[in-house]
């Protein structure tokens, strides 16, 4: 995959539903006014907060019914396992932390491609593995967070 | 903090994971697989259900994390994604100590993290860095 750099603002609406999404409801990560929130400077975002950049990725792939300029189809067709959809796993995420993210940051996202390698899987039949690194600036220069993300892409459906 | 090799937590995360949370997690997070809400889309292409994203797991995860360590001790969170995890999956995580390091005046923790189901399968493994003084 080429290079794609977006900005990605952080919203404390979106950091409190996020934290709500994922049970981690602390005060730090939902409440501006809370005394341990004031104490670190301002709301933080929870750990795996960066994930939601997806919504200002553009040309995301796991969202099809996003508005476009071209009218397109929102359900992935039969034809074709949907698109790759149904056959695109997530294979890991690593995360490095370098420096809080904070409601209000307006972050610089630049995602680039790492490695690429094939497997022969037990369950799940040639296993094709790709990588992507997610760095995310602030609004001073600051990397906060580096992200790796390894997908799968299966021959079929993973055995249970 | 202090913490030393060989501590432990384990935390019930989520109990009976319903499809609605499932799909909660699809509107924060952006990703409308649909292989996470809509089943006969799963099932089209060889799953029984739809089953919770595995960023949703970790995000989960991440919960025990930071009620041991607080909300800004990680220094590295990573996983691997080992099951699928299934509406009414209930998920218990896991974290235990593997090293304490002190470099200059900073003092970090390694930490073995898994999370497992209620048939004690792991759906999740992996390990985390916290900075703990």
């Amino acid at each position: 995959m080429a290079e794609k750099t977006f900005t990605f603002p952080v919203d404390r609406t979106a950091i409190m539903l996020f934290a709500r999404s994922v049970l981690d409801i602390r005060p730090e990560f939902t409440d501006p006014d809370a005394p341990e929130t004031k104490a670190l400077g301002g709301m933080v975002a929870p750990p795996t907060f960066t994930w939601a950049s997806s919504h200002y990725e553009p040309d995301y792939a796991l969202d099809l019914t996003r508005p476009r300029k071209e009218p397109r189809q929102s359900a992935p067709s039969m034809a074709g396992g949907g698109g790759g959809l149904g056959r695109g796993l997530h294979g890991e995420q690593h995360y490095e932390y370098f420096h809080p993210i904070y409601a209000g940051d307006e972050l610089t996202v630049t995602i680039g491609p790492g490695e690429t390698w094939t497997k022969e899987g037990r369950r799940g039949g040639k296993l094709t593995f790709s990588e992507q690194i997610y760095d995310y600036t602030n609004q001073d220069g600051v990397l906060c967070v580096r992200a790796r993300m390894i997908g799968v892409q299966t021959e079929k459906a993973v055995e249970q | 903090m202090t913490l030393k090799v060989g501590d432990k937590r384990d935390q019930t995360v989520i109990e009976n994971i319903s499809r609605t949370h499932i799909v909660k997690y699809a509107g924060t997070s952006g990703d409308y697989n649909p292989l996470h809400h809509d089943d006969s889309f799963a099932q089209m292409v060889g799953y029984p259900t739809v089953f919770a994203h595995g960023m949703l797991s970790m995000g989960l995860t991440g919960r025990m994390l930071t009620d041991w360590l607080g909300p800004v001790a990680l220094r590295k969170y990573g996983v691997r994604f080992t099951k699928q995890v299934f509406p009414g999956d209930t998920l218990t995580a896991h974290g235990e100590v593997t090293d304490v390091t002190e470099d200059g005046d900073k003092k970090l923790a390694t930490i073995r993290v898994w999370t497992t189901n209620q048939k004690d399968e792991t759906v999740i493994e992996g390990e985390a860095v916290a900075a703990i003084d």
